[in-house]
């Protein structure tokens, strides 16, 4: 069988490309981190990729060009002043597309989530302001799976699963300036991931690190096949990066590695 | 040669941490009578252009990259 091909995409300043595509090697793909200047067609020939040529294009966290300006303003602005419309095209394909914090950021700012209407939002309908505590919070969460079936990045996720894995951001608060955000992410079956607290109940802060709305973690475009979500999947492949793993973790796999499975899995079928 | 400042800012009604805990932090050091604090970032801009076109380069800056309309409003002025 043919392995699925990912597409890390990676510019000064990502710094979760090598466990992304670690985390997708893992689950049997066939992946490799691409810098943008890699996707132009003034790349030599030796270094030269076609975003089409892959399966999944993924978008790793980081700090993407220092995260100045806003925190994923920079690589959106260098995607679509390059690849823009190549990227449109991967996700309006139905192809996988996975943003990680930092990712997701971007993705947002480029318009690809929440993409309502199904195509890139032509102008912002998210925002992703500094975290209500004013400060960078790096701790592991408990996300608990919300979707109905529509996102295909999560479909090995069991409905209602909580996971826990790390987040790591200082601009995590997600804002809208559509007063129906939440309802409407909702009637689509656009919410992924919602934070969770300790006895699974709404999240208040610490465990909604950010103080976003609603305690949304991760959503997905209508279609389902863009997924943008805040903590960090891929540091959780294995048993051993699990917080709990000497407190009676059971499972032999980490939390994260079914999205990577979904994400792949679903491209095999 | 002209100019410009990008004055940039957040809407009103979005929480401001970085400023809320700006003026916490005075107060903290003994400043007395600070009624309201916000954080605002400017970019200065010098361009090669009549003073009328680089105010016009500007609002296209903000409106490609600077701004995020969602949560921040700006001004551009000629100096």
């Amino acid at each position: 069988m043919q392995k699925a091909s990912v597409c890390v995409l990676r510019m000064e300043g990502t710094n979760c490309e090598y466990e992304t595509v670690n985390a997708f090697k893992a689950v049997g793909a066939d992946a490799e981190a691409v810098h943008i200047k890699q996707l132009s067609e003034d790349a030599s020939p030796e270094f030269r990729r076609d975003l089409e040529g892959y399966d999944i294009l993924a978008i790793p966290g980081g700090a993407a060009g220092g995260d100045y300006v806003r925190a994923g303003a920079l690589f959106a602005a260098r995607i679509r002043a390059t690849v823009g419309k190549e990227v449109d095209d991967f996700a309006e394909s139905g192809k996988p597309v996975l943003g990680i914090c930092n990712g997701f950021q971007t993705l947002a700012e480029l318009g690809l989530l929440p993409a309502f209407g199904g195509k890139a939002d032509a102008e912002p309908v998210i925002a992703f302001a500094a975290n209500a505590s004013a400060r960078f919070e790096c701790r592991t969460v408990r996300i608990r799976h919300e979707n109905k079936g529509s996102c295909r990045c999560t479909s090995r996720v069991p409905a209602g699963a909580v996971l826990e894995m790390p987040v790591a951001c200082g601009e995590g608060r997600l804002i809208s300036a559509d007063p129906d955000f939440i309802g409407r992410l909702e009637d689509n079956d656009q919410i992924v991931f919602r934070y969770v607290g300790p006895d699974d109940g709404e999240a208040e802060y610490p465990w909604n690190p950010s103080g976003t709305q609603s305690g949304v973690a991760a959503i997905c475009n209508p279609a389902g096949n863009v997924l943008g979500i805040m903590p960090h999947p891929e540091r959780v492949m294995t048993r051993f990066t699990h917080p709990a793993w000497t407190r009676g973790y059971a499972s032999e796999q980490g939390d994260g590695r079914a999205i990577f499975e979904s994400a792949v899995g679903n491209l095999l079928k | 040669m002209a100019i410009i400042d990008i004055r940039i800012e957040l809407k009103k009604g979005v929480a401001d941490p970085e400023g809320a805990n700006t003026k916490k932090t005075l107060e903290a050091l003994g400043f007395e009578g600070i009624e309201d604090l916000k954080s605002v970032k400017v970019y200065e801009v010098t361009l090669d252009m009549t003073a009328e076109e680089a105010r016009q380069a500007g609002e296209e800056m903000c409106r490609k990259l600077l701004v995020n309309p969602v949560i921040q409003r700006y001004s551009v002025t000629v100096r």
